[in-house]
């Protein structure tokens, strides 16, 4: 059989302190969510504004975002930025880095999202009196979280698997991160994991479920 | 031009820290289709008890950090006792991930296809087989292939963590470098260039066949 | 006083309209007639400025539409439009697709445009619908629903583009009913409709547009009831 045993007990007595890395994360999830939709959102208008530089500024971003990897993000945010005299701790890479990858795609999810709502909408809006400022805030845009809501929670389930890099760029606040120091500690890597593990997938599925009941909360139409 | 002691060697290593990474990527993929078709149409057709919690295990596969899914591999290998490289364990453990992505899409793919269909194609008289082979899966390969694109392409961006486990791919060859030149936003754009060489084609390909099949239907 | 004088307007190539020109008084109901494509919707459109010309004015009450330097906002207050698709506003209720524009655009308190929007809402017959959803209203009702959300911005003129041609025919009778409860009480009305017999009854005069420019136009017992122009003629025959 196995010469391995294994030692839960040390394990569990440790997860007071995983449930506060677990804290962590889910507060860089959120953050870089909320950051990530407020430069999505402009994103995703300045790409379909007429104006080439703001729409190549937009692309730019966005495929970017989309065709390299998270990681890499977060290491040009952690040892990039240096280059220009910008010095970034690990938690602020990590934050940053994933709102720079949120926001490309919910850029693309918002752009689809508005088109989908008909132009009709904003032109009864506008013959209301509303300028198109207004009818953008008033119309456009709770329709549009509606129609990204769906997409929107995915997001946010990536966004927490996602801040697990942070442990690459020392990070040892986050689960990973307090997870990996426990490990560094006493070598028991496998109880460990298994437990943080476990943790992701009831905070992914805490997430799913809320956001369910958030919809539900929300969209009553 | 540029100043930069990046040299020849430095991008040769470069190179090389890509073929891993597309090698990586390539099991994967390959793995992850080859068992994803499995499982999906398995997916499709079983009886709620066997596919409730089959479904739950790839959710799960889905639901944890692919960093803590490799680094439990890792020291799963050693408890057991297996030799096996690291890069052995990663595709092994990045296979697994892409399968629970790719079972979900074949079963989308297959599931789309209308029983209205299916029945017009069993009454020309068509076999079960011939009605697969013929109508069914043409179909859901449609619904699926642009799903698929953009999985391979996600899973060619996820190899970069398997340098966690000690893996020298694209990215942590670029790294090396950035240690013993010191130039971080030089080296990690060529990384990311490469990265964008490779990635870009490939999800263009998928939008355009997206766009492309949409506008027959 | 809306005054149109003269008006140009194209898509691209298309010349949709090749110089319009009507005059609608206070308190006057004037419905177009004419087969689809000639133009009618779209000089509604450029009435409110949604559209813009290319060709000729507009003039609402002394205000140039068209102007640059005109506050169009400020303009289509005094100017209401119901559309053929009636447009509600689906992630709000009733009473919040109604009170919107009064209290975002005229900046009114919540009570008051509650006030003014049940009354409205009462008045084209919804007045128990205030909390619900417009996905659960019937075509009738929502553009019931959008007549009241045009009214409660109290508009001087009220625009109506074909707002029964969506509508299942069974659906027709409430809201031309809500028009005619209109006209009766003074409101000035462009209406494009397709119901010639609701023209008839309802109209000081009756424009028949085809291809870009108005045809005939008088009182409908001239313009229904005896045509002068053979093509008016061909239309009415088609239609009735």
């Amino acid at each position: 059989m196995l010469d391995y045993t294994f030692h839960w007990r040390p394990a569990l007595r440790a997860l007071p302190e995983m449930l506060s890395g677990a804290l962590v994360t889910l507060e860089i999830a959120v953050l870089s969510m909320i950051l990530g939709t407020i430069a999505g959102v402009l994103l995703a208008l300045a790409r379909q504004s007429g104006n080439r530089l703001l729409s190549g500024f937009a692309t730019g971003w966005i495929e970017l975002a989309r065709n390299t990897p998270a990681l890499l993000q977060v290491y040009m945010a952690y040892f990039g930025l240096g280059s220009i005299g910008i010095f970034l701790d690990s938690y602020l890479s990590v934050l940053l880095g994933i709102a720079f990858n949120n926001a490309g795609y919910l850029a693309e999810t918002f752009r689809g999202a508005m088109r989908a709502i008909p132009h009709t909408q904003v032109r009864a809006a506008r013959s209301l009196g509303m300028g198109s400022a207004k009818a953008f805030r008033l119309i456009v845009l709770p329709q549009m979280f509606r129609i990204a809501f769906y997409p929107m929670t995915n997001q946010m389930v990536w966004a927490i698997l996602m801040t697990s890099i942070g442990v690459i760029v020392g990070l040892d606040t986050d689960l990973t991160g307090v997870t990996q120091e426990l490990n560094v500690r006493t070598f028991r890597t496998f109880e460990y994991f298994a437990i943080a593990a476990v943790l992701y997938y009831l905070i992914a599925k805490l997430v799913t479920v809320s956001a369910r009941l958030m919809a539900w909360r929300l969209f009553r139409y | 031009m540029l100043e930069t002691n990046l040299s020849w060697n430095d991008i040769l290593f470069l190179l090389e820290g890509t073929g891993v990474t597309l090698a990586i990527t390539f099991w994967a993929v390959l793995g992850g289709t080859v068992l994803g078709i499995g499982l999906g149409l398995l997916r499709a057709t079983a009886p709620w008890w066997l596919n409730a919690p089959l479904g739950a295990v790839l959710d799960v596969l889905r639901s944890v950090p692919l960093i803590i899914q490799l680094v439990l591999a890792n020291s799963f290998k050693s408890i057991i006792g297996i030799q096996a490289s690291p890069f052995v364990v990663a595709c092994v453990v990045l296979s697994l991930y892409t399968c629970a992505y790719c079972t979900e899409i074949v079963r989308g793919g297959i599931l789309a296809v209308p029983s209205t269909t299916r029945r017009a194609a069993r009454s020309l008289g068509m076999t079960y087989g011939q009605d697969l082979a013929n109508v069914v899966f043409p179909i859901a390969l449609r619904v699926s292939l642009p799903s698929w694109i953009g999985l391979t392409l996600g899973v060619m961006k996820d190899t970069a963590l398997v340098l966690w486990i000690g893996i020298i791919e694209l990215l942590r060859a670029s790294q090396i470098i950035v240690t013993r030149i010191q130039e971080p936003l030089f080296v990690l754009a060529v990384a990311g260039l490469i990265y964008f060489i490779i990635g870009f084609p490939i999800s263009r390909l998928g939008a355009r066949l997206e766009r492309k099949w949409r506008e027959h239907d | 006083m809306i005054e149109i004088e003269n008006v140009r307007k194209s898509f691209g190539s298309l010349e949709i309209l090749k110089g319009v020109s009507l005059n609608v008084e206070k308190g006057e109901v004037v419905s177009v007639i004419g087969g689809s494509g000639s133009g009618k919707s779209t000089l509604l459109m450029c009435i409110n400025g949604l559209e813009p010309i290319q060709g000729g004015r507009i003039v609402v009450d002394g205000v140039d539409v068209h102007d640059r330097r005109t506050d169009i906002n400020k303009l289509r207050q005094k100017i209401g439009i119901v559309f053929q698709q009636w447009n509600a506003f689906p992630h709000l209720t009733v009473l919040e697709n109604v009170t919107l524009a009064p209290r975002k655009v005229l900046g009114i308190g919540r009570r008051e445009a509650e006030e003014v929007a049940v009354r409205h809402l009462a008045h084209v017959g919804l007045g128990d619908k205030l909390g619900v959803f417009p996905s659960k209203l019937s075509g009738g009702q929502q553009q019931r629903m959008a007549i009241a959300r045009a009214l409660a911005m109290s508009p001087d003129y009220m625009l109506f583009d074909e707002v029964t041609s969506a509508l299942d025919p069974q659906l027709v009778g409430e809201v031309l009913a809500t028009l005619r409860m209109l006209s009766e009480e003074g409101m000035t009305m462009i209406i494009v409709t397709h119901e010639i017999r609701f023209a008839r009854d309802v109209s000081d005069r009756v424009a028949f547009f085809r291809e870009g420019v108005i045809h005939e136009i008088g009182p409908p017992e001239q313009v229904i009831g005896n045509p002068q122009r053979p093509e008016t003629v061909e239309f009415l025959n088609s239609v009735l």
